[in-house]
């Protein structure tokens, strides 16, 4: 396998891109499972199908923009997604989650119509949606390598402030934290997360690499930051085990990915409740 | 003579079209310990809010420490514990002394680390509150009254000159009510520290308190403790808005709605 990634330049891109996606996702994860915002993450993903399917359409259309990788469009859609929904949040001030299906079914929407508009781009399609070993560009690489520059300077700028809005929003307000900027800047953040880390995990299965390793920590952590370094590492397991298999069995590795963090989750859920039971043997 | 802490001028308070305050004035001295009482939707919460900036009056004006509360910028002088329920994720992933420290971000400011001697600084506020050997516990492990001991130690950790608390106890049994409020009067005398209070134990907190405010919508009283028997049972009922018994003990006089 090691041999193999240091001859293919296309599994030099891609194992580099996992493994950092591997780091920001989950590090980002568990500020956005803690705030309860776990379905934003989905919508931006389906926001960003909407960027990604019209992007191939148009590279299909317009000879101009026959090179320009999709990511762009998927990124300006996200980070457009993320505004929206913030938008909608502050005209339903009652019904705030009525803003995550509104958002999630116009990037449906939208991305069915580029779709049915185009013809022929159902593998680059597949990539998109399900993840992909093999087409990860170097420039891919270098975008991914972008955002996550972007993400941890973010986490270590406003880590102290995004930790006390994620635990009490209303005593930020009221400390007087510019709590409306610092989550309208997480906003952005999250969109650029996703959108970088669909060419691995995919569309579809972006949201699920910010949340399951995250809520696999949390049943072992006993701090905040405890929290974040368990979901670095799931994450990581998540994605190498993902991979690897991914490009062993010719399977496409967001589904890997997934699953092995799934896995991942129901060996320490197990675990939890086989030494809750005999700590409570050894208490009785 | 200092400017009082919190100066409260005709402030109103319209909210779709409903009044929830109307012009109420109202000063807040150092060392105060004022309990402000009144019944389901008289307006109390609003006005906590209102002196803490989260909204803004529709008419009058607040000034804290003497500066009009739009232009106020120290907000780490005044320390705000909140309705536990409210705002709280219970199973959030962090430890007493992590909940602690995050009372020290606003004092610290954007883009500065956290000072070197916060661990010190979030024990002796742990100290205060008496929860100092809970340091490293999980904050979701602890009882409520445990936690709202923890959330006041974070507001303490900033060192603030005034503590305003809205309904802090709801949740907590009745047992530890009684000792919370002690916990706030030593705060109060010892710590020389002004407390604001929002709170339906009118029994428990007489004792302690300094000043009461009487609050629906407008002021009906606002004075030193010792003064509220003399309100009429005819102001008691328009501020109550049912009929409220007085019942007199031997160590002053109580009210009870």
């Amino acid at each position: 396998m090691l041999e193999a990634i240091l001859t293919y330049e296309f599994l030099q891109n891609a194992f580099a891109s996992g493994l950092i996606i591997g780091v920001i996702a989950p590090l980002l994860g568990v500020f956005i499972v803690v705030r309860r915002l776990s379905l934003i993450a989905d919508a931006l993903s389906h926001v960003t199908l909407a960027g990604i399917a019209g992007s191939l359409y148009l590279s299909q259309s317009v000879g101009a923009l026959a090179l320009l990788n999709p990511l762009y469009l998927g990124i300006a859609s996200s980070v457009m997604g993320s505004m929206l929904i913030e938008r909608l949040r502050s005209v339903y001030k009652h019904y705030e989650e009525l803003a995550i299906p509104i958002i999630l079914s116009a990037g449906i929407g939208f991305g069915a119509i580029f779709i049915s508009l185009a013809e022929g781009f159902s593998s680059d399609l597949f990539g998109y949606l399900f993840g992909t070993v093999s087409a990860v560009s170097r420039q891919d690489l270098y975008i991914v390598a972008g955002i996550a520059v972007i993400v941890l300077a973010f986490i270590r700028i406003f880590f102290k402030e995004l930790f006390v809005l994620s635990f009490d929003d209303e005593y930020a307000r009221a400390s007087g934290l510019p709590a409306k900027w610092i989550h309208f800047l997480f906003m952005i953040v999250t969109a650029l997360v996703i959108a970088g880390s669909m060419r691995i995990v995919g569309i579809l299965l972006v949201s699920s690499l910010m949340t399951i390793p995250v809520a696999t920590a949390m049943r072992l952590a006993k701090s905040f930051k405890q929290t974040i370094w368990l979901s670095i590492l799931f994450g990581q397991i998540s994605v190498i085990t993902g991979l690897v298999a991914a490009f062993h069995f010719d399977l496409a590795p967001g589904g890997t990915i997934v699953v092995t963090s799934i896995g991942i989750l129901m060996i320490v859920l197990a675990y939890r409740k086989i030494s809750l039971s005999k700590r409570r043997g050894a208490s009785a | 003579m200092a400017a009082p802490l919190i100066d409260i001028k005709e402030v109103s308070y319209e909210y779709e079209q409903t009044t929830a305050l109307d012009h109420i004035s109202m000063r807040v001295e150092e060392g105060d310990f004022l309990a402000i009482l009144g019944p389901n939707g008289s307006g109390k919460s609003t006005l906590l809010k209102i002196m803490l900036g989260l909204i803004r009056p529709s008419e009058g004006s607040v000034a804290l420490f003497g500066i009009d509360s739009r232009q106020f910028k120290h907000r780490e002088w005044i320390g705000y514990v909140s309705q536990k329920s409210n705002s709280f994720n219970s199973a959030f992933p962090a430890t007493v002394q992590e909940v602690v420290a995050g009372g020290l971000v606003k004092k610290t400011g954007l883009f500065h680390k956290m000072p070197k001697n916060t661990d010190e600084q979030v024990e002796e506020a742990l100290d205060a509150v008496g929860m100092k050997p809970f340091l490293s516990r999980s904050i979701s492990e602890l009882s409520g009254g445990q936690q709202q001991r923890v959330f006041i130690a974070r507001a303490l950790v900033a060192k603030p000159k005034v503590l305003i608390l809205d309904e802090p106890t709801v949740g907590i049994d009745h047992q530890n009510v009684q000792a919370f409020y002690d916990m706030l009067a030593v705060l109060n005398r010892e710590r020389n520290i002004t407390l604001v209070l929002v709170t339906h134990d009118v029994d428990t907190v007489t004792d302690r308190i300094t000043h009461v405010a009487c609050l629906n919508q407008t002021i009906h009283f606002h004075g030193f403790k010792d003064q509220l028997h003399m309100m009429s049972d005819e102001e008691r009922e328009a501020w109550y808005g049912h009929s409220v018994r007085k019942i007199h003990h031997t160590e002053g006089s109580h009210t009870h709605a």
